[in-house]
């Protein structure tokens, strides 16, 4: 399969192929505990083994959601249905230029992964999850195993609530400014 | 001209009027004086857009200063489609330095739609996401980085939506999300369906947003039916009913002009009486001469001193 970054003219919206209830049991499967935690620590002493590891998931979450590999996974809060997707890879809801039927601006033959993830986060109880403030992507984690940073626990502040005292917008500015 | 007009007014509760200044595609700094001359005595402010439809023209932060300096109050328009972080920052600071009183964040079109397609399109941040750097920047005094920023800039932050694109009952919520963000006033999108924009009024008021934020409506006269034609299919995110459509294909063709702006002053005096509405921001492109009959018969702005809350 021709991988998403070798599609022509950058994202294009991909609908899931994986019912959203599924989806959500399967994060459940795997949701950060001790031993996946363990094992994200020993993946990344071993270059070999996170390369085949990421390789899989980027294989995985490329045929079932069109993952482009940002590295900083949103699909738990967006329906899984991928806001990479998007042509404006917006993360934070649809843009103005949705079509009446539901269809993309910039391809309107496909249908907006927003509305989408509305409707399959609807659907699942989890619509809520929309109004979190998803913060602006570390384009430093591009490539990487969104999986191993999830059980390493970098992912947590990916999204906040939009409520209580205002929260600042990087993910982590006291980082040092130089990669992992 | 008063900095900060825009701002004193919706603080007023006065309903305040807006219009669309479009930069020209040309280095002449006269074609911002010219428009901003026939609009100076009847709105509060005009946006100065950003490579609007992703089409060049002069920069909304030069454009901005020069309708400063032909005294009318700019709403920086800068969007997330052509610069990353560094450069939204930045211009954001900028403005803050040569007094530009207003900006109004935005995701911006995709570039192809406009005069090059074959751009890079940037997206490094969305508008949500830029509202909240902006108001940071701002309120706390830091970049994106963790950084202080020497001397914070005291614009006054506006957003915009699309009321009428699906998931419409996700739009009001989106809103909020700007809101919690930073956004102070939003303007909307093009009003034609009134029904459905009141319909969102009623959810962005049970999420208190008003409040927090003015909603300013998107209003503007159709001149003729090819126009027409062109919202309905060229321009992503605009909703014209049936109904509005019936009736100016209605009309003989050399009278289109005349019953778009009839429309248009129906609908304005239809969302001045809808609570919570604190104004309307006019879109009238190329037709800027236009625009003073339009707020006179409506029956606001700042030259007839109406009454908060708008006409009766």
């Amino acid at each position: 399969m021709r991988s998403a970054d070798a599609a022509p003219g950058g994202p294009r919206p991909v609908r899931p192929r994986l019912a959203a209830r599924l989806a959500y049991g399967v994060h459940h499967l795997m949701a950060a505990n001790s031993l996946y935690r363990g094992l994200a620590a020993w993946l990344e002493r071993h270059p070999h083994a996170v390369r085949l590891f990421t390789a899989g998931e980027r294989a995985a979450k490329e045929q079932l959601f069109g993952c482009r590999m940002c590295g900083q996974c949103a699909l738990p809060a967006t329906g899984y249905s991928c806001p990479m997707t998007c042509p404006k890879q917006l993360r934070n809801g649809p843009c103005g230029g949705v079509s009446r039927t539901g269809l993309c601006e910039v391809y309107p033959e496909l249908r907006c992964v927003w509305v989408t993830a509305f409707e399959r986060a609807e659907a699942a109880g989890h619509g809520t999850d929309l109004d979190l403030l998803q913060r602006p992507l570390d384009h430093r984690e591009g490539g990487r195993s969104s999986w191993v940073s999830y059980w390493q626990g970098r992912d947590e502040d990916l999204w906040v609530s939009a409520e209580g005292p205002a929260p600042r917008p990087s993910l982590r500015p006291e980082l040092p400014l130089v990669p992992r | 001209m008063t900095a900060g007009r825009l701002r004193a007014a919706l603080a007023a509760g006065r309903f305040v009027v807006t219009a669309e200044l479009g930069p020209p595609r040309g280095a002449d700094p006269g074609a911002i004086a010219r428009k901003a001359a026939l609009l100076r005595d009847w709105v509060d402010a005009v946006n100065v857009t950003d490579n609007q439809g992703a089409h060049v023209r002069l920069s909304s932060l030069a454009g901005s200063v020069l309708a400063q300096r032909a005294g009318v109050e700019p709403v920086m328009q800068l969007t997330c489609r052509d610069r990353n972080r560094l450069a939204l920052q930045s211009d954001l600071l900028a403005a803050g330095a040569l007094g530009v009183p207003n900006v109004l964040l935005l995701t911006g079109d995709h570039p192809r739609f406009g005069d090059h397609p074959d751009a890079k399109p940037v997206f490094d941040l969305d508008g949500v996401q830029l509202t909240w750097a902006a108001r940071t920047m701002r309120d706390e005094g830091l970049l994106m980085s963790g950084r202080p920023v020497a001397t914070p800039p005291s614009w006054l932050i506006g957003a915009v939506e699309n009321p009428f694109a699906p998931p419409r009952e996700f739009r009001a919520r989106r809103l909020a999300k700007k809101v919690a963000a930073g956004a102070e006033f939003v303007q909307t999108q093009y009003v034609f369906d009134v029904d459905v924009f009141a319909r969102w009024m009623t959810d962005v008021r049970a999420l208190g947003l008003p409040g927090r934020c003015k909603i300013i409506a998107g209003v503007g006269p159709v001149r003729s039916l090819r126009a027409l034609e062109f919202m309905r299919s060229g321009v992503p995110g605009i909703h014209v009913p049936e109904d509005v459509v019936r009736r100016l294909r209605g009309v003989p063709t050399d009278q289109v002009a005349r019953a778009g702006i009839d429309l248009c002053v129906e609908t304005i005096q239809r969302l001045a009486g809808i609570p919570d509405v604190a104004g309307v921001h006019l879109m009238a492109f190329g037709f800027e001469h236009g625009v003073p009959e339009i707020i006179e018969r409506a029956g606001i702005g700042p030259r007839l001193a109406p009454v908060p809350g708008g006409p009766p």
